[in-house]
């Protein structure tokens, strides 16, 4: 018996550091979304994708011959927790960088951290443009609201024809104060006038008030760059209110709930995104079919392809920067160039912003249709 | 000199001590010990007017916004101007802090007057809602006023906050609010609570002591306020909210309310647990409503609340008999 | 000259809201003297419990929507009964603070658990009554809006004679006139206080419903908002007030409509609140309230 001891001690610490080497080969990545709360929609919609995209990187071998961990908090859509849970991230999991967040307002608030503790940041999708402007470890696979604003200016403008149009806004949110400003520029620039300016809060449920000053005023097009659970609202209400114009917005709207909550009066409006399953390329129509088996058919929205998108770009400079280190990394996302992803080609510019292509979505019959795409 | 001093300053020393060698704590835990000092001011300050002086009031995160506004703006607009481009010393950095959060503070106890006499003849529920609604109109104010960010907030404040000054005020916040109420003057904020119509009745003037246990609050609550703000370095309207009040009250009821060591272990454990059960936060707000409905139930003294004073000379006598 | 009686019409429909929900507030503090925090979140489980029945029943039919209209009363009134019993019933004779606590607590309960069930997101409500819109001279009349009129001014003709009509009717105002004379002319308070409760939660699980039917967009966080202006409402009206607290709440569904359409429409929130403390600094009783002296 007590001969076997000693190859058995042997044994049993061999797989013990084995174990323990393979925990530390792990390369790990931190992922905060809001996966309760408000906006859990959007949250778990990103973090669907960039699941996705971590288990098919592993699965051909990882980066570096090392394994991916992604280690995902929640900030519950709340104020103050996405700090805090960065710095957990990044002191405690040790994690080489971070994804993340949807939501502009909470991406600014984990930014100074991970700009002061030098750990490379990637947004899915915030489109305000101060969350770049943090530092220079901070970057985003999606484009700006500065872009997305003219995008529907000139799709007002040039496609649906539209001279007078009346804004209203939620003054609860930077996405939505900041997308307003961009799209008025543009509209003015191009011989469009701003007939009327209307605000709300988010958890607003009554805008018959805004909408009959709104209709008072003659207008033939209302820009509404908000989330889409007041969206749709403001759509029944108008409808009820017997205004036909249309009604469009940005990429706050897309959710299957804008539909669900606003019915038919949702039918014949536009928005803006960063991408459609119904592009009909090989890389997104792979991305579609992978998503759906891997999440019982459900189908990614924009969210969702952008977190797939962002996960990909950052092992690819982590790849290419041949280290875990923070700088090197850094480095090697700024010099990404035209990495072709599910949402089009990215490409770093000097703001570390991606030049992206947007799409144009119409509700037709129940469902989102692709339109057209429009280049930066 | 007298004890309660000698223990302000041992505990400054302490403050500073730790916030030397922060640079090898680590800084998650430095976070959430920072998280611990906020919390402390602010539930100690809550209780001395929810606890000592018996005024339920649901607006003590509007305080602390508006000492979190009013720091930032010095320190972001004015910050410059005084300190240069070189961003200055560490000493005139840390010159412009404390003014900061002092005039936080004071502005935050302006509001407490605000607040404090217009729901002088309020009673329990009424004073409630009173506050509440004040909590939520200033939340409205700072969310339309654009040169403070409007509904976006402040961003970019700058990173002074440190274990120091946390506990340094908390030290300061717990010194103040026991001197008072421990003294002959201090006697009239609970008689206050106990019955205000015979307090009125032997000459207290009690609406001076609710005046004054409001502003007093208030005051802390801002330095509170514009210690969290240097602290996360983001601040919006909409996170001083009802359900940040809220939590603090939670904090006053489980330490047992007019209790400040039960308080303060509340403060702490709350600011901690949540931490520790971040896996099953989303059913953080269900277990803090349950616990507040059982514990009305079963012990409203709150579960802190046992008599340390009689804690401490028993254990006194124990290990120091000759001593008492 | 539109604009201006489309907006009475929406100030009209939103006022009708609050008052269903006013008036349960203001049963419940003029016999017990209390405020029920929870009673805005009764309110949104009528919503939810209306969203459920509403999914069985064909959409868009009169007697559909009676249903679930019924059974959102239902629920609500049974919801409001056992909440009474459970939490309230064993802090009676208590400092009023600890039962002010409890009902917070009680409150935050009902919210963040409906957040754990329901999760956090808005669902659709279905359009249970038949939506049509009618249009007059320019003026928009929704069929919802004035379901929404017709049936809170039922169900407030129904409270009024149930308050004055019946026998338990008078013995509500008498427990709410004084607790222990009514005790001593036989009154059981146990169960005027149960009726009391439950009529109220009905009201609320009414408004609920009557509520998500305009903007049928249902979260477990709906109630908060809605509920604290219908109690400023009832505050408004004179605590304890019925027709007071009808009053208080049209006063303020118009006031709130009005400046929602204007260049203030952000301050909407703190409108309600300025209307609070302005009530309770200047005339503490409300409109229709009589002031009350204490009795040391």
């Amino acid at each position: 018996m007590i001969r076997f001891l000693r190859p058995l001690c042997a044994l049993i610490a061999a797989a013990a550091l084995s174990a323990a080497a393979l925990a530390e080969d792990m390369i790990k990545i931190g992922e905060y979304a809001s996966l309760t709360g408000k906006e859990a929609a959007f949250g778990q919609s990103s973090h669907k994708g960039t699941l996705l995209a971590v288990e098919e990187l592993n699965a051909a071998g990882g980066v570096l011959g090392r394994q991916i961990e992604l280690v995902t908090e929640d900030d519950q859509t709340k104020q103050g927790e996405s700090a805090t849970i960065v710095k957990k991230l990044i002191s405690r999991e040790k994690v080489v960088g971070i994804l993340g967040e949807v939501a502009s307002m909470r991406s600014l608030e984990a930014a100074p951290i991970c700009q002061a503790y030098r750990t490379p940041m990637i947004s899915p999708s915030s489109t305000n443009p101060k969350v770049t402007e943090i530092g220079n470890y901070i970057f985003r696979v999606c484009f700006i609201d500065p872009f997305q604003g003219t995008v529907m200016a000139k799709f007002a403008k040039e496609t649906l024809n539209l001279r007078r149009v009346a804004l209203l806004t939620s003054v609860s949110s930077a996405y939505s104060v900041g997308l307003a400003k961009y799209f008025k520029e543009r509209f003015v620039a191009d011989g469009g006038e701003i007939v009327i300016e209307q605000k709300y809060t988010e958890g607003d449920k009554d805008f018959n008030a805004q909408l009959t000053a709104i209709k008072a005023a003659g207008v033939d097009g209302i820009f509404v760059p908000g989330y889409y659970t007041e969206a749709a609202l403001i759509c029944r209400q108008a409808r009820e209110l017997e205004m036909t114009m249309p009604l469009f917005g940005g990429d706050g709207w897309e959710a299957p709930e804008l539909i669900a909550i606003g019915g038919s009066a949702v039918e014949g409006c536009y928005y803006s995104t960063h991408y459609s399953p119904q592009v009909d390329t090989p890389a997104v129509r792979a991305f579609v079919a992978k998503f759906q088996a891997r999440f019982d058919g459900e189908t990614p929205d924009a969210m969702a392809a952008l977190g797939y998108d962002s996960a990909k770009v950052m092992v690819d400079a982590i790849r290419r920067a041949g280290s875990t280190d923070g700088p090197a990394i850094r480095d090697a996302l700024a010099a990404t160039k035209d990495f072709e992803g599910v949402t089009g080609s990215t490409t770093m510019d000097k703001n570390r912003n991606a030049t992206k292509a947007a799409v144009v979505i119409m509700v037709k019959d129940g469902k989102f249709k692709f339109v057209q795409s429009v280049a930066p | 000199m007298p004890k309660p001093l000698i223990a302000l300053l041992a505990a400054v020393l302490v403050a500073f001590g730790v916030s030397y060698f922060s640079d090898h704590i680590d800084p998650y835990y430095l976070d959430v010990i920072t998280g611990v000092g906020i919390n402390i001011i602010l539930a100690v300050s809550l209780n001395l007017v929810n606890g000592y002086t018996g005024q339920f009031s649901l607006g003590h995160a509007g305080f602390m916004s508006v000492g979190a506004y009013l720091s930032a703006a010095i320190t972001m607009l004015a910050g410059p101007r005084i300190l240069g481009d070189s961003g200055g010393t560490a000493v005139q950095q840390g010159l412009l802090f404390l003014g900061a959060l002092l005039v936080g503070g004071l502005g935050a106890a302006l509001a407490g007057v605000a607040v404090g006499i217009p729901s002088l003849r309020l009673k329990g529920d009424y004073l409630a809602l009173v506050t509440l609604g004040f909590g939520e109109i200033i939340r409205v104010i700072f969310q339309n006023v654009d040169a403070l960010g409007g509904a976006l907030g402040l961003n970019g404040i700058p990173n002074y906050t440190t274990v120091f000054w946390v506990y340094s005020f908390a030290a300061l916040t717990v010194f103040t609010v026991v001197c008072l109420v421990r003294s002959t003057y201090g006697r009239g904020f609970v008689a206050t609570r106990d019955d205000e119509v015979a307090s009125e009745a032997v000459g207290l003037n009690t609406t001076r002591y609710k005046i004054v246990a409001f502003v007093v609050g208030a005051f802390f609550a801002g330095v509170a306020g514009g210690l969290y703000g240097h602290f996360k370095l983001t601040i919006t309207p909409t996170g001083f909210d009802f359900t940040k009040s809220i939590e603090i009250v939670v904090m006053v009821i489980l330490g047992g309310m007019g209790n400040t060591p039960g308080v303060i272990l509340a403060a702490i454990l709350l600011t901690v647990l949540p931490e520790v059960l971040r896996a099953v936060d989303e059913y953080r707000m269900v277990l803090y409503s349950l616990l507040l409905i059982v514990l009305m139930l079963v012990r409203p003294r709150g579960l802190f609340n046992f008599d340390y004073s009689a804690i401490a000379s028993r254990l006194r006598r124990k290990f120091w008999p000759a001593g008492s | 000259m539109t604009e201006f009686l489309q907006q009475l019409l929406n100030g009209l429909s939103l006022g009708a809201i609050y008052a269903l929900i006013a008036l349960g507030y203001t049963m419940v503090y003029g016999v017990l003297r209390f405020i029920n925090f929870a009673h805005s979140d009764v309110f949104m489980v009528g919503a939810f419990i209306g969203y459920f029945v509403g999914g069985l029943l064909p959409h868009g039919t009169f007697w559909g929507g009676l249903a679930a209209l019924a059974a959102a009363m239902a629920g609500c009134a049974v919801l409001g009964i056992v909440i009474e019993r459970l939490v309230y019933r064993p802090l009676r004779g208590g400092p009023t603070l600890n039962v002010l606590i409890t009902a917070i607590g009680m409150s935050l309960f009902l919210e963040y658990s409906g957040q754990l069930v329901f999760g956090a997101t808005p669902r659709a409500f279905p359009a249970i009554f038949p939506a049509k819109v009618i249009s007059l001279h320019g003026l928009i009349i929704s069929m919802n809006q004035v379901t929404v009129i017709v049936v809170a001014a039922v169900l407030m003709v129904g409270l009024q004679f149930a308050v004055h009509g019946t026998k338990i009717g008078t013995a509500m105002r008498a427990v709410a006139l004084n607790p222990k004379a009514a005790q001593l002319v036989g009154i059981n308070i146990d169960v005027v206080i149960s009726f009391t409760f439950g009529l109220g939660s009905a009201l609320a699980g009414a408004g609920g419903v009557l509520y998500a039917l305009n903007y049928p967009s249902i979260d477990p966080l709906m109630g908060v908002v809605p509920g604290l202006k219908a109690f400023v409402a009832a505050v408004l009206g004179g605590v304890g007030n019925i027709p007071g607290a009808a009053l208080g709440a049209l006063i303020l569904g118009m006031v709130e409509t009005f400046v929602d359409g204007s260049r203030w429409s952000t301050y909407k929130d703190a409108i309600a609140f300025a209307i609070l403390i302005g009530i309770l600094l200047f005339r503490p009783a409300g409109l229709l309230g009589r002031y009350r002296a204490e009795k040391v």
